[in-house]
């Protein structure tokens, strides 16, 4: 994949480069709206006896976390000279991103959406739509997440020239982890600052691909702050019921990189379940694998039931609409609170989950 | 193997037909069947495909007939074990993706050598990271062929002439495979800036759709690869073993070069 060699090329130079450093960080406080609050929750925070500070990416234009690396690969793609910007996408987020980023710099844009997720995130393909976006469904193998970016791959290789491949998290051939974690780390820095004197016992974030966990993480690395990655359980821990790459899977290569992955005896990559679209992914950014290995990121898997209650919850308690994905992180400090008794907690707050009412109601009678 | 039978080819002033099937499509049996069929109606070496859940440098066809192969419960250990009772008469490459290789553990190069396998193709290992790989084939005497692009750049090239075993596999074209037409005479450049570099065989691959093709790629590369066509003439009821010998009339008469 030789236009990968251009990106990184490109990249490196970017990074290195105060006038691309600066544009990028205009665009996250006048058109994003950055910094994102810290927003104690405080209702949540009495009922489960644990201090928890939600870093608020909800908040974000478009929703999510995912506008963050998209304004900073659209950058990289007109230094690059690309006219026709391609991205996969899940739950649609990182889809309405590249979008959006793309209608505000005149780039043509192509979404590569599988056709499950196509169904149960028709609020995102729609504003996708209206953004100007073509959206190409992906109907080959499960129909999700990887699906959708195999075919953005292909794309990719065939138009490598006029084409820059956005991709929505911290996953692909070397540069993409690292410099989707780069963009994401304003994340964990706001958050330092915005801290001030407290300073917390554990940072927890959910895991699909692992791009708001590492934003949130990669600043307080040398610290000796906790943090958790919180993965999707599904419907249960038998192969094909959830995403739960780092708890359940092992050692292999996916899309260009070398990383935990949910597979068979012989290599073949297993389709995943999970309520939410954004971490219905078999494969997982490799700096989650060497975070694992080393011991420095501890990561658990919760439930589609468990993320189900905890949007409710936090709905209820806080007036605020989690992501699904999102709830994913709340769930698991709801599950351990007992064990979190007077510590305090910052968890990323990944997107709103306006998107995902289709599927609370859906659901309603379950939990 | 494959050195030598490019040598005998050039020695006739043929190109090499290189055949391409997935191994267990549409079941195993069938698959080797059709496979040693391609062996006796002239192809000169038999790429099999070694099926994936996710292979990103194919097209549909590849894709959808891999889909069927994996459920029909092949594996790379079923595959060997079936090619190990066949003798195909032409030496036999795997392609298959790194995944499936990593995955079956320490003993694949041994098994494969057992099996008659006598190198491999691997579409997700660039030049850079082969080293690895390439040192553990040539311990069983088996070759690490690697592929070049329309895209590659300088630097590349001259690292893949110059590790490349057996020999080097050329892209037609940007893309994936199964596209046909376009890019035969863009692809000449690149072959002959490869053969300036190397003495490995060269060979075309990815979009050949028939035997006008193979013939234009005959006259200036020392080998062809067809596969998209050989599925698709398979799924269509045609006999392939006729198209196998048409391909391989198209690649006697080189022009000079
Ligand atoms: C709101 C939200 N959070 C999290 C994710 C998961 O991605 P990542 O693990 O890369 O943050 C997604 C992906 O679509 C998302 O939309």
């Amino acid at each position: 994949m030789p236009a990968v060699e251009d990106v990184a090329r490109a990249y490196d130079e970017a990074a290195a480069d105060p006038a691309f450093i600066h544009a990028h960080e205009n665009l996250l406080r006048d058109y994003v709206g950055r910094p994102s609050p810290l927003t104690e929750a405080k209702r949540l925070s009495d009922m489960l006896g644990v201090r928890i500070f939600l870093k608020r990416e909800d908040l974000n234009h478009t929703g999510a976390h995912k506008i963050n690396h998209t304004l900073g690969q659209i950058l990289l793609a007109q230094r690059l000279g690309k006219e026709r910007i391609i991205a996969e996408t899940g739950a649609g987020q990182h889809g309405v991103a590249t979008a959006t980023a793309c209608a505000l710099m005149g780039l043509g844009c192509v979404v590569y959406m599988g056709a499950v997720d196509v169904d149960r995130q028709a609020l995102n393909v729609q504003r996708m739509q209206l953004l100007g976006a073509e959206l190409i469904t992906v109907k080959s193998g499960s129909q999700t997440l990887k699906d959708a970016i195999n075919d953005a791959f292909r794309d990719w290789a065939a138009r490598p020239y006029d084409t820059y491949y956005c991709i929505g998290t911290v996953t692909g051939p070397d540069p993409y982890p690292r410099m989707v974690r780069d963009f994401q780390s304003i994340v964990g820095r706001e958050v330092k600052q915005q801290l001030g004197s407290i300073s917390p016992d554990l940072l927890v974030a959910c895991v699909g691909g692992g791009s708001n966990a590492i934003g949130l993480f990669h600043p307080f690395l040398e610290s000796d702050i906790a943090m958790v990655g919180v993965e999707a359980g599904g419907r249960g821990m038998s192969p094909g019921d959830h995403g739960a790459t780092l708890t359940m899977g092992s050692k292999g290569v996916l899309h260009g990189t070398s990383t935990y992955m949910l597979q068979n005896d012989d290599g073949q990559v297993i389709e995943t379940h999970s309520i939410s679209a954004g971490l219905d992914y078999p494969g997982v950014g490799p700096e989650h694998a060497a975070l694992k290995t080393s011991g420095r990121v501890d990561y658990y898997s919760v439930s589609d039931a468990e993320a189900l209650a905890a949007f409710r919850l936090l709905t209820k308690l806080e007036g605020i609409l989690p992501a699904l994905e999102s709830s994913h992180a709340l769930a698991w400090i709801i599950r351990e609170a007992s064990f979190l008794k007077g510590k305090t907690v910052v968890m990323n707050l990944s997107g709103r989950g306006d998107k995902d009412l289709g599927i609370l109601a859906e659901n309603r009678d379950s939990v | 193997m494959i050195n030598s039978a490019f040598r005998q080819c050039r020695d006739k002033n043929e190109a090499a037909l290189i055949t391409y099937f997935p191994g267990g499509y549409p079941d195993l049996d069938t698959s080797l069947d059709i496979i040693k069929s391609m062996a006796d109606a002239g192809a000169d070496i038999l790429e099999i495909g070694v099926p994936f859940s996710d292979p990103v440098a194919d097209g549909p066809v590849i894709q959808a007939a891999a889909q069927k192969a994996l459920e029909q419960g092949i594996s790379l250990k079923r595959l060997l074990e079936g090619l190990s009772e066949y003798d195909m008469g032409k030496p036999v490459l795997l392609m298959s993706y790194l995944n499936p290789l990593i995955a079956y553990g320490e003993t694949l190069m041994a098994d494969a050598r057992s099996a008659s396998v006598s190198g491999f193709i691997i579409p997700d290992l660039p030049v850079d990271e082969a080293a690895f790989f390439s040192d553990k084939a040539t311990e069983q005497s088996l070759d690490l062929i690697l592929l070049a692009a329309p895209t590659s750049s300088e630097k590349r090239l001259t690292a893949i002439a110059k590790n490349s075993r057996g020999f080097i596999y050329t892209v037609s074209r940007t893309g994936i495979t199964g596209q046909g037409g376009a890019g035969i005479e863009n692809v000449k450049p690149l072959v002959r800036s490869l053969k300036s570099k190397t003495d490995t065989a060269v060979a075309v691959g990815f979009g050949v759709d028939g035997p006008e093709a193979a013939g234009a790629i005959a006259g200036f590369a020392d080998g062809v690869i067809v596969g998209t066509r050989l599925i698709r003439a398979f799924d269509a009821g045609e006999d392939v073993a006729a198209l196998v010998r048409e391909l391989k009339d198209a690649t006697l008469r080189r022009s000079a070069q």
